[in-house]
């Protein structure tokens, strides 16, 4: 196999595993906004269910959970799905995983603005949705970038777990040519993929880090 | 006419009593000092009467409207929403340490409440922000943000953000508390020029003399209670009660 054909070859896993990254931070950041509500809603068992959440997304690995999401509808509820759900299970487990990550990184944020924030917003006459998504939530977004960024870093090297269901995302092609042809060099260039695209996460997370420090 | 009436106020904290039975009313165009040690409960009766506490029993009222009335089992009732926002338009509120937003500069600062919770014309309200940063002398800060300023300019940005809202009355909790002399003096003089313009206020301050010298009414908190109210040269220079000369005695030296 020539060289060219095997980039050829990866550079379809790339765009897999663009998919995976990209649609699991378009669901997952906004979810983890509304997990984070409830877990730090006055309501008990709202609270204790997202909790519950949380907790077992993050004490349990992140393969098993999208095992769990492919099989369970029919292991549990003898629900048959088509193949393609394999790129939806592959989404909604990244999701649901990243969301309680999130949830937890927003909570830590929201929970460190002064309450005179909402106390001004309050005497001023904001509403409650004026005071969060005007006055708290943009000094949220600025202290949370750099917990976030970790997440999304760590986001770009997960992906690979795609391959618990087959789904053909760059490394699982990789590992595929590479014991196929017995050489080592798909490894080295998925390697080296990875870290580019991470260098650009970086480049692009520090940017909008640049541009929220016009303030403290 | 009143502009606002508190009426047998009690608070209390878990089981901590913080205000028994205060009793409050304050008229249009007047400047009450509200003074005492730490503790006493000045800042919670600020509180209350900005509806950031919930009080236990007791009546509010502003401009003869009531937020809280006396329910049928003695125990504090609130408005319904609607009109409690109504009520919140009333008066304004300066911190102790501005809470300011920092991610807005000082013009939006000032403009946003006005525009978003008013409702008012934009070109109306900066005209307004405008003239109200002027008459701070923070005329040529309108873009900065809050973390360029220094503690008095920050409170100054406050003081218009309250007023820019065009409430009936203003409390200050502590303004100058957070600030060093010099910057102080900044502050007292805008309050003091408000003053002069009728503008009501009720002001929590350790100041003794500014209290004196702007206030027309003082009242000396102690323990919960008001110990003694009147007029400041009086109050404060031939006090009454036992208690309000031991506090004030540590400041005439």
């Amino acid at each position: 196999m020539s060289t060219a054909n095997m980039i050829g070859q990866l550079a379809s896993g790339m765009l897999a595993t663009c998919e995976i990254f990209v649609l699991t931070l378009v669901f997952s950041l906004p979810l983890g906004l509304l997990v984070a509500f409830g877990r730090m809603s006055k309501i008990k068992p709202l609270q204790f269910i997202t909790k519950l959440y949380i907790s077992i997304m993050r004490g349990t690995p992140l393969m098993l959970q999208l095992l769990v999401v492919y099989f369970g509808p029919y292991y549990l509820f003898g629900i048959k799905l088509s193949t393609g759900y394999r790129f939806t299970a592959t989404i909604i487990g990244f999701a649901i995983n990243y969301a309680a990550y999130f949830a937890e990184i927003y909570r830590s944020g929201i929970q460190s603005i002064p309450y005179g924030q909402w106390e001004a917003a309050k005497v001023l006459g904001y509403t409650k949705n004026q005071t969060f998504f005007k006055i708290i939530f943009p000094q949220m977004v600025k202290r949370v970038l750099p917990s976030v960024t970790n997440e999304v870093i760590t986001l770009v090297k997960d992906t690979s777990l795609a391959f618990v269901l087959a789904y053909a995302e760059m490394f699982t092609i990789a590992k595929q040519i590479a014991a196929a042809q017995t050489t080592m060099m798909p490894l080295f260039v998925a390697g080296l993929f990875y870290y580019i695209f991470n260098l650009l996460v970086a480049g692009v997370m520090e940017y909008l880090e640049k541009r929220m420090s016009y303030y403290q | 006419m009143n502009l606002l009436e508190i009426n047998h106020l009690k608070k209390s904290f878990e089981n901590l009593d913080v205000l028994h039975d205060i009793s409050l009313s304050v008229k249009e165009g007047e400047v009450v000092a509200i003074i005492g040690p730490s503790g006493s409960g000045k800042s919670t009766l600020l509180r209350c009467a900005t509806m950031l506490e919930k009080m236990d029993e007791g009546e509010l009222v502003y401009l003869g409207k009531y937020a809280v009335k006396n329910g049928e089992n003695g125990k504090a009732v609130y408005a319904p929403q609607k009109e409690l926002k109504e009520i919140q338009g009333y008066f304004g509120l300066v911190f102790q340490n501005f809470n300011l937003f920092p991610h807005y500069s000082v013009l939006k600062n000032i403009m946003d409440a006005p525009i978003h919770v008013q409702k008012r014309e934009k070109e109306e309200v900066l005209q307004e922000a405008r003239s109200l940063l002027k008459k701070m002398g923070l005329e040529d800060k309108e873009t900065y943000y809050p973390c360029q300023l220094s503690g008095g300019q920050q409170q100054r940005v406050a003081i218009a953000r309250a007023l820019a809202l065009n409430p009936s009355i203003l409390f200050f909790d502590e303004p100058t508390s957070a600030l060093d002399p010099e910057l102080t003096g900044e502050i007292l003089k805008v309050i003091r020029q408000l003053a002069e313009e009728k503008m009501t206020m009720v002001i929590v301050t350790h100041e003794m003399a500014f209290a004196r010298d702007v206030a027309d009414r003082v009242i000396f908190m102690d323990g919960g209670y008001i110990v003694e109210e009147g007029n400041p040269k009086e109050v404060m220079e031939h006090p009454k009660e036992e208690r309000t000369k031991q506090f004030l005695a540590r400041f005439s030296s």
